[in-house]
């Protein structure tokens, strides 16, 4: 297992030269980056769309999903998903 | 909750992994626009993709044609737009053309020599939208770099790939190989490493347009491979999480084809200077094609219902070997240009294939550049550079 990148103060933060949009066509959000596009699932789309829309530690993140999902015990889906999305290179921490 | 939920979809000619993607039951929507905005360029690169004539191309679209082709591909769902060319820089519009795209929701990807960029530009560009900027180099070292781009570019490029980063761009540079230039291709990665790239595509030579024309002085040597591919993955493994290294075999060397375009008429089009919508940029050089222009035909027509962007689309097409392939989903039986231009028949199956009745065509080629290579300097073939007075010449207008 590697070393985990993100803890509850840390800041998720898009990758230089990444953009996320809502896309009518795909009907879902994307991760638009040089060349290529990754279309994202509709939990992805709700993490990585507070992630463009605001800089927060991982903790008020999860807060503000939790409020959005009905107090669901998503910490460890939201952390599994920051690793992930890091090891594919989408977002940073700062 | 579910975390990442994927597909990638990485544009043709570049190197990242494939769209996934099953049999077809109807048509998909573009995803990708590739805008040649004109032919003019500075640079006289021997392998470039343009057509041989592209010197008879007068009549370019206006700004206001350009934007709006943005827009009707726009509407059918393309999120990625190239600018490229030729030179795109040379169009004096390009900003305003940058604006538009950005503004249409387009992730606009800037191709270009760095040849007429400047840093005012680059941080112009940025604030009209501007998402990326790839700087094409050709080799690593300056006499190199220039005598295959045919003037005095390097020290400039050099300049723009900071220019780039400095701006808030990340840093994509693209190195097209060859034999001239891929042994050097450690040198190559280094000069990336100097310059803190984030990106580095090393691109090898397709053999269409000018470099199907140099192709004896271009296809490298199986022996160089070998080496580059070995240099190349140790670099990758060396920087990762720190520089990205795309690499990819020159189809040439491959058993199987590429999967051309991700399947003609399936996510790319691409509109040259003059407007004509093309499948891919070399489509032009097929017979049978009817070319159907974006000045008088809308795009949603061009793409849904143009005998040319139907052509290829599906398996219905296809002939023997391919046809009974269980591969043909994965490759679409490769290059219908590739094909034309090595058997003669568009839809015999890319003869890079070793099913292929037509791979010794292929061989052969290999076996021609190694015979060119082994000749002494003053005999072998000389590089034709692409430029309008060669182009005038060969293409006999």
């Amino acid at each position: 297992m590697t070393k985990r990148v993100f803890n509850a103060d840390s800041v998720p933060v898009l990758a230089l030269g990444y953009r996320f949009q809502w896309e009518p066509m795909q009907d879902c959000y994307v991760l638009l980056y040089p060349e290529g596009m990754v279309k994202l699932n509709p939990a992805a789309g709700e993490i990585l769309k507070r992630i463009s829309e605001k800089k927060q530690t991982v903790s008020e993140l999860i807060a503000e999903l939790k409020v959005a999902f009905d107090g669901a015990d998503l910490d460890d889906d939201v952390y599994q998903f920051l690793e992930e999305a890091h090891g594919n290179d989408w977002i940073r921490a700062e | 909750m579910a975390t990442t939920g994927s597909e990638q979809n990485k544009a043709p000619g570049s190197t990242g992994g494939a769209l996934g993607m099953n049999v077809r039951d109807a048509i998909r929507q573009p995803l990708w626009l590739l805008a040649e905005l004109t032919y003019a360029c500075p640079l006289q690169c021997p392998y470039c993709s343009n057509p041989m004539d592209f010197a008879k191309i007068k009549s370019e679209l206006t700004t206001e044609e350009w934007i709006d082709v943005f827009k009707q591909a726009r509407a059918m769902g393309a999120t990625q737009l190239g600018l490229s060319g030729g030179e795109p820089l040379a169009r004096p519009d390009i900003i305003e053309l940058i604006r538009a795209a950005r503004d249409l929701g387009f992730y606009t990807n800037l191709i270009t020599s760095g040849i007429g960029l400047d840093s005012s530009k680059a941080i112009a560009f940025k604030e009209a939208g501007l998402d990326h900027i790839q700087v094409s180099f050709q080799a690593s070292s300056e006499d190199l770099n220039n005598l295959i781009a045919g003037t005095d570019a390097f020290q400039h490029k050099i300049e723009m790939a900071k220019a780039v980063k400095a701006a808030g761009y990340p840093m994509v540079l693209c190195f097209v190989t060859h034999r001239q230039n891929i042994d050097k291709i450690d040198e190559i990665l280094d000069l990336a490493i100097n310059l803190d790239a984030d990106y580095v595509e090393l691109a090898t030579t397709q053999y269409y347009g000018w470099a199907m024309h140099n192709r004896d002085q271009l296809l490298p040597l199986k022996e160089q491979l070998v080496r580059a591919e070995r240099i190349a993955h140790e670099y990758q493994e060396q920087q990762k999480g720190n520089m990205k290294i795309y690499y990819v075999v020159p189809d040439y060397y491959e058993d199987r084809p590429k999967a051309c375009m991700n399947g003609w008429g399936n996510v790319f089009l691409t509109v040259t200077p003059d407007g004509t919508a093309l499948p891919c940029h070399a489509a032009r050089e097929l017979p049978g094609m009817t070319l159907p222009n974006v000045r008088d035909t809308s795009v949603k027509e061009i793409w849904e219902d143009s005998n040319d962007f139907n052509r290829f689309r599906g398996f219905d097409w296809m002939k023997e070997p391919c046809r009974s392939c269980d591969e043909k989903v994965k490759d679409f039986g490769g290059c219908r240009c590739q094909a034309y231009m090595l058997t003669g028949d568009p839809a015999a199956a890319d003869p890079v294939c070793s099913k292929s009745p037509n791979r010794h065509v292929v061989d052969e080629a290999i076996e021609r550049g190694r015979r060119e290579s082994e000749k002494p300097i003053e005999v072998a073939k000389p590089l034709v550079f692409r430029n309008p007075k060669n182009s005038k010449q060969i293409s006999g207008f």
